[in-house]
């Protein structure tokens, strides 16, 4: 007795899909650029040896590579509100992509700016650049640039890995799949669609993060 | 409810921590057995072996390990297998951690300089013999410290098949906040468990690295 598959019973609901898909984006796009935004910070912090920033940002970068981030998920969202502190499900989603994106792109990024030779930043230093100019305008930049292909990776990692927001109650993509299985009793079939839009999401994301980043940060190289 | 101790939360996340360790080195090995296969695969002569490879790796790359464990999970009854909780796990991590190992260790071979091929050619070795007595022996060398790296994101991955009901670390965890009303101290003590697995192996992958680049210099 053969299974009959039926996957017009999944794309019933994709009005469904549609809304977990886009805030799966949306949950990584946030995640990036603040988690970029941190990146930089302990990147710098760390390269340039800026006490006590670089000691709090290695015990931070080693405390996240090491922990799984559901259970991170988990510590930020039911562990915070036991000290008092307030937070829905997508605060706590997004705080969680941040904080472990902005782990992993501390240590790509200081790679990059430990890159820099060091007769650029002596030729800055000799038209009388200030430091925060010299990062911004010559350090800066060409780091990116050198680690863009690796910081694209870890946000499709990242994306990828939030499906597990969906045990928060976050409805992401995968909170649409568990959804939609309880309702139309396909389990199999709903999963395997949801999956297929994770994989051309990957592909996506990645493609134009690299052609968007190849192209932002090459100008300002110029 | 308030009968459970902090000792007892211990005890029982030290029970879990068990199976993590003992999902972890069954995926890790197996992974590691198919990791071995999809490698030869990949650097195979015959273009679809390869190309079936590349794909496999693809697809596990970029899917959700989550999604992967609920298909196995799920896909197994519809061909009526009954599949528990620590199969799917074990399949599923196995499967998820061949295709990175399979990846990684492509690119250690790819990394001998073509000389070594040409070489070992012109001794007369044929494909297998190149392969076992002069460019494994030098890929192995640059392999491990990034195979122990990735052991970091084996163990890492377990906490996953919690959500599919594997009573592990995590998902011990979960159960004693639910208990006890603590999570702020359950989830931190599940945190600085995995921490102390994965921080050694993280500790020992920078310093084989740093001995290869230090020796390489030479």
């Amino acid at each position: 007795m053969a299974y009959a598959f039926d996957f017009a019973s999944v794309l019933e609901y994709r009005e469904v899909l549609v809304d977990g898909t886009l805030k799966t984006l949306a949950l990584t796009a946030i995640g990036t650029v603040l988690g970029l935004a941190v990146g930089i910070l302990g990147a710098v912090s760390r390269a340039w040896k800026l006490a006590p920033f670089d000691r709090l940002f290695a015990v931070y970068v080693e405390a996240i590579r090491n922990t799984p981030f559901l259970v991170q998920l988990f510590f930020i969202f039911f562990g915070l509100p036991s000290l008092g502190v307030q937070i829905n499900e997508w605060q706590a989603a997004i705080l969680a992509v941040v904080v472990n994106l902005g782990a992993y792109t501390t240590e790509i990024i200081r790679a990059g700016i430990e890159a820099t030779p060091k007769g650029q930043i002596e030729a800055a230093q000799s038209l009388a650049m200030g430091r925060a100019q010299i990062f911004r305008h010559v350090v800066l930049p060409p780091a990116l640039l050198k680690v863009w292909p690796a910081i694209c990776s870890q946000v499709v990692i990242v994306m990828l890995g939030t499906s597990v927001c969906s045990q928060i109650a976050a409805e992401e993509l995968t909170f649409a799949a568990n959804f939609i299985q309880s309702r139309n009793f396909r389990a199999f079939e709903t999963y395997f669609v949801v999956t297929a839009i994770y994989f051309l999401l990957a592909i996506a994301v990645r493609q134009v993060l690299i052609q968007a980043g190849q192209r932002l940060i090459a100008r300002r190289t110029k | 409810m308030n009968d459970i101790s902090t000792w007892d939360i211990a005890r029982n996340l030290l029970d879990g921590a068990l199976w993590t360790i003992g999902l972890s080195l069954t995926a890790f090995v197996l992974g590691g057995i198919a990791g071995l296969l999809l490698l030869f695969a990949r650097i195979a002569r015959n273009p679809l072996a390869r190309r079936l490879a590349q794909g496999y790796i693809e697809v596990f790359q970029g899917t959700p390990l989550l999604m992967q464990l609920f298909i196995i999970f799920f896909g197994g009854s519809l061909i009526g297998l009954e599949i528990s909780p620590w199969l799917a796990a074990a399949i599923g991590l196995t499967l998820f951690t061949s295709a990175y190992l399979g990846e990684i260790w492509r690119g250690c071979v790819e990394s001998i300089p073509k000389g070594q091929w040409e070489a070992s050619a012109s001794l007369a070795l044929t494909h297998v013999e190149q392969m076992r007595y002069v460019i494994l022996p030098q890929a192995l060398r640059i392999a491990i410290a990034p195979t122990v790296g990735f052991s970091v994101q084996v163990v890492k991955g377990t906490a996953v098949t919690s959500i599919i009901g594997f009573v592990e670390l995590t998902k011990t965890g979960s159960m004693l906040a639910n208990a006890t009303y603590q999570p702020f101290l359950v989830f931190g003590f599940v945190a600085l468990g995995y921490f102390a697995l994965c921080y050694p192996l993280s500790a020992y992958s920078r310093i084989l690295e740093r001995k290869i680049h230090g020796s390489r210099a030479h």
